[in-house]
């Protein structure tokens, strides 16, 4: 698409913007290509601007899980494409060890933090809370600016850091002193490491200025007659994920403020009693799980910040698509504030075996297995809510049904590795990796396809192929279960992670071929993630065209707005709220659900 | 130039799927909508029915797959109340994961939209929520119970008539060290290190260093039946003492001491028969990412009766000898000495 035809395409949506302008005040002039685009204040454009980067950040972390996968599957053979792409790091067409724990470290963060924290939160926050609450846009749309360009910064730090000489942070995503803090101690630890820690910084930055802004957007923002208890479920899921976000992301910041410190100016934060590179340092006195307890507070609640938008778009999308409401939406809303609250109390989970204290453990057992009764509440409630429904099943649907049945696998999973007297063993092994990735890895994805799709006619005035839709979810759901079953049996034989090779491992070397196996299968649930990329892309222009307001049929604000909306989202005064999101029953007009919009009839009572 | 025509096939792959699904987007145009929709919903739910069978049937095959692969009996007493609470768990999981995916599969197919019903409008049932609410945390109570008492005894305080030996994790092997004929582990000092003669910084003026025996080729040598107490430490980064067939493992951490115990009840010869694997050994797996070697990073338990083990350590010379330099070395003694640690060479990475 040409400059000019962008412009056009922006006059048409101005002009929108133009007529809402008269309520909420702003600016009334053409604004130019830059500030509509590029430095935008829509809530809906920088939504879309988290998304993009997110997919690009996507494509090369998990295009590194690809890479790394071939080395694991494949020890003994050389690939001379990887010579080709990665050069010196893959002499030969072998990657380098080095270059292999830079892969794996780089993958982690990638996903963890750009994709499945800002790319998801930071898309759907951003495009959902003004429209499901009725606001024209966020408390402050210039914070939410500021929120995407940090991320862009943090993005360029990580990005740069992937092409210094001794390559990038390699100490794998947690980053762990003293691995992270010395040079001496691996080449990843060098600029490598500076620069992770700097775009981890910004990162931080980013987020909390994004996070502000959703919670006081819902808090102060909603339309009238929108009460917190007619807040759909993706609102107060996005609501606790920015509260996660606020409170613990400070703690990270803290700990990797230190760890800059201890690698820079002589500190001994996290070092104590070294010898490394033929000589004793001198540091004395720090605490190398000092590190760990700060980085895991964060950490876990980390893993809610992933899991919580999918949460609440799964049920949102479920009701949708069964044309029933969300069953116990009560229960929901409060399983979600004890996750919420918990995931603040079981960071050390991840720190059984560090040496912390015993009975501390057993402290993080018994709050850590809490948290599988509001996990196991919600799965139950989703199970009630498409029972005796009428279940449509497009990819947003079948994604969200996929992402039931993944929490479910990798939840279950969890309440081994929370229970320390199983974790003494499985700890650190491909369990672990199984684990996580099913739950906080495919399943997020899962809710971040499914809300995608969903929310894409929303977003763009086109729908995604269908077609393509249905190959995307049955290959990467079939795909994910044949990677990630078989890593638990690999675990439990006690099988470490972050090893590049097995070979000389007597007791680990017989998963050679199951290995190969995982990695190829790997290959094509990539190379089916690029076709629902080329699917988003091409759709964006080419897709069937949206023409009417509400194609799902959905109770919610967003499809009360024009098919594309302008800054400001509703041309005339923003409509007012008088029931429930889920009311998903006749309207007496042959419809099968009633808009939040629709005043309760006589007689009816509200939810 | 291989690169491109590699992506450019990808690209002319998926336009072609594309142009596939734009065509049936417009066929279902040309029959009708709301007919294909139906038709494709119906497809759907038999294709998410298979999806489960076969996934059903790829759990059997895959456990099947693994079945002989996994490890062989655990060589520790708490080590087999680790298998045993294993299993409680794993039947415990698996019942509820079997019992929600069919039901989730199940009701995809039942209750999917045919035109003919219209849905059941339930939005809550407190007697539900209180129901599943209370099942999960009495199965959590009793899983936390067993795990805790498991837990407390695993990592209790070892037995007085433990052995002791130390186990020092450095980039990328493990030093090992045992106390000597006084039973007790010198002091050591990081500041003392050096890769010559003095591997783990043992001070001198400390008498009980005198007898502290070292092996730097990561093997261990521990007497079947008799608990084994590690004293662990690192002297660089983080490593981890990863005991696979004691079902037990735990961190090194410069600066801080940590502690394992367990009395291993299989000699190493008895699991080759076990195991029917002449090439058994026990492994130590470093299970705590520690740099570019890590996955090399190995070390071995010899479990052996007490007279294999005597007989092992009278041949063993203490690293005072040809080390300290307070104590003249026999001209025989260095030789032996410098052999182990050349041994270690081969360990580290290239």
């Amino acid at each position: 698409m040409n400059t000019e035809g962008i412009i056009t395409e922006g006059a048409h949506t101005a002009h929108a913007h133009d007529s809402a302008g008269g309520h909420h005040g702003h600016e009334h002039h053409e604004p130019h290509f830059i500030w509509k685009w590029i430095f935008s204040q829509d809530h809906k454009i920088i939504g879309k601007q988290f998304l993009v980067t997110g997919i690009i950040w996507a494509i090369i972390g998990a295009l590194f899980s690809v890479l790394f996968r071939f080395q694991l599957g494949f020890p003994d053979t050389t690939f001379p494409i990887m010579e080709k792409l990665l050069g010196e790091w893959a002499k030969g067409g072998k990657l380098s060890p080095e270059f292999y724990y830079a892969l794996v470290t780089m993958h982690g963060t990638i996903l963890v933090f750009f994709v499945l924290t800002a790319g998801l939160s930071g898309t759907f926050a951003n495009i959902l809370i003004p429209l499901q609450v009725g606001a024209r846009d966020m408390a402050s749309p210039f914070m939410n600016m500021l929120s995407y360009w940090f991320f862009f910064g943090a993005s360029v730090l990580m990005m740069i850091s992937l092409f210094v000489e001794t390559g990038p942070a390699s100490g794998g995503w947690t980053t762990y002193p003293p691995l992270s803090a010395l040079k001496e101690a691996s080449l990843g630890s060098g600029v490598g490491m500076d620069l992770w820690l700097m775009g981890m910084s910004l990162f931080v930055i980013s987020s909390l200025l994004g996070g502000l802004n959703y919670i006081s957007t819902v808090l102060n923002m909603r339309t009238k007659g929108m009460t917190m208890t007619r807040l759909p479920l993706t609102i107060w899921a996005l609501l606790f994920t920015a509260v996660l976000g606020v409170l613990s992301f400070p703690v990270l910041f803290s700990g990797v403020v230190l760890l800059i410190f201890d690698r820079n100016f002589g500190t001994s934060f996290y070092l104590s009693e070294i010898f490394i590179g033929g000589k004793a340092l001198p540091h004395i006195g720090g605490s190398a799980i000092l590190y760990q307890h700060l980085f895991w507070f964060l950490g876990h609640p980390e893993v809610y910040i992933i899991m919580l938008p999918g949460m609440g778009m799964a049920s949102e999308i479920l009701a949708t698509h069964s044309r029933k409401p969300i069953f116990g939406y009560f229960a929901m809303v409060i399983s979600m504030v004890g996750i919420t609250v918990l995931a603040f109390v079981v960071w050390a989970h991840h720190m059984f075996v560090t040496g912390m204290s015993p009975f501390l453990g057993s402290i993080f057992v018994l709050l850590t297995l809490l948290i599988a009764v509001p996990s196991a509440v919600k799965v139950f409630n989703w199970l009630t809510t498409i029972w005796r429904g009428n279940l449509r099943f497009n990819p947003p649907m079948l994604f969200a049904l996929g992402f039931v049945s993944l929490f479910i696998s990798g939840g279950l999973t969890g309440i081994f590795l929370g229970n320390s007297a199983l974790d003494i063993h499985l700890h650190d092994t491909y369990f672990v990796i199984a684990h996580f990735h099913i739950v906080m890895g495919v399943s997020a994805f899962f809710g971040m396809f499914a809300g995608v799709y969903h929310w894409f006619p929303k977003m763009f005035g086109r729908f995604m192929n269908n077609t393509l839709g249905y190959i995307h979810f049955f290959v990467t759901f079939v795909g994910a279960y044949l990677i990630f079953w078989p890593m638990h049996y690999e675990g439990i034989a006690g099988m470490p992670r972050r090893y590049y090779d097995y070979s000389a491992w007597e007791s680990f070397k017989q998963f050679q071929s199951i290995n190969g196996f995982i990695s190829i299968v790997a290959l094509v649930v990539f190379l089916v993630q690029l076709l629902f990329v080329f699917n988003f892309f091409v759709s964006i222009w080419r897709g069937r065209k949206m023409t009417t307001l509400n194609p799902w049929g959905s109770t919610t604000l967003e499809w009360t707005t024009p098919i594309r909306p302008g800054h400001g989202n509703w041309e005339g005064e923003i409509p007012e709220v008088h029931r429930w999101p889920y009311d998903y029953k006749d309207d007496g007009n042959g419809n099968d659900f009633i808009p939040q919009t629709t005043p309760l009839r006589p007689g009816e009572e509200s939810h | 130039m291989s690169g491109f025509i590699l992506i450019s096939l990808i690209i002319l792959v998926f336009v072609v799927i594309y142009q596939i699904g734009k065509a049936s987007e417009y066929a279902a145009v040309l029959r009708g909508e709301k007919k294909v929709n139906a038709q494709a919903n119906r497809a759907i739910a038999y294709v998410l029915v298979a999806t489960f069978l076969l996934g059903m049937w790829g759990v059997w095959k895959c456990h099947m797959y693994f079945k002989d692969m996994l490890l062989p009996v655990a060589a520790c007493p708490t080590g087999r109340e680790y298998d045993s609470m294993f299993t409680v768990t794993t039947m415990v999981t698996g019942i509820v994961f079997l019992l929600t995916q069919a039901t989730l599969f199940w009701f995809c197919f039942k209750y999917q939209d045919s035109g003919k019903r219209s849905s059941f409008f339930f939005a809550h049932s407190n007697k539900l929520e209180v129901i599943w609410t209370t099942i999960p945390a009495i199965a959590m109570a009793i899983l936390v119970a067993i795990g805790i008492r498991n837990w407390f005894k695993v990592t209790s305080e070892a037995p007085a008539e433990a052995t002791v030996v130390e186990i020092v994790g450095k980039q990328f092997n493990w030093l090992v060290r045992y106390p000597g004929k006084d039973n007790e582990l010198g002091k050591r000092d990081f500041r003392k290190i050096n890769d010559a003669n003095n591997v783990l910084g043992l001070d001198w003026n400390d008498p009980h260093n005198a007898d502290d025996i070292i092996a730097q080729n990561g093997e261990m040598h521990v007497v079947v039946g008799k608990p084994v107490k590690l004293v662990i430490g690192s002297r660089d980064v983080i490593h981890d003492v990863g005991l696979p067939h004691f079902r037990m493992k735990m961190d090194a951490v410069p600066g801080i001491t940590t502690t394992l115990w367990f009395t291993p009840t299989i000699t190493s010869d008895s699991m080759k028969i076990i195991t029917k694997n002449p090439n058994f050994v026990y492994e130590i797996a470093c299970d705590q990412l520690c740099g570019k070697g890590h996955y090399a990073m190995r070390g071995t338990i010899i479990v052996e009766t007490q007279e294999a083990y005597d007989k092992w350590m009278a041949a063993q010379q203490p690293y005072a000898v040809g080390n300290n330099p307070n104590m003249p070395a026999a001209p025989v003694a260095a030789d032996s000495a410098a052999a182990p640690a050349a041994g270690s060479e081969k360990i580290s990475m290239k």
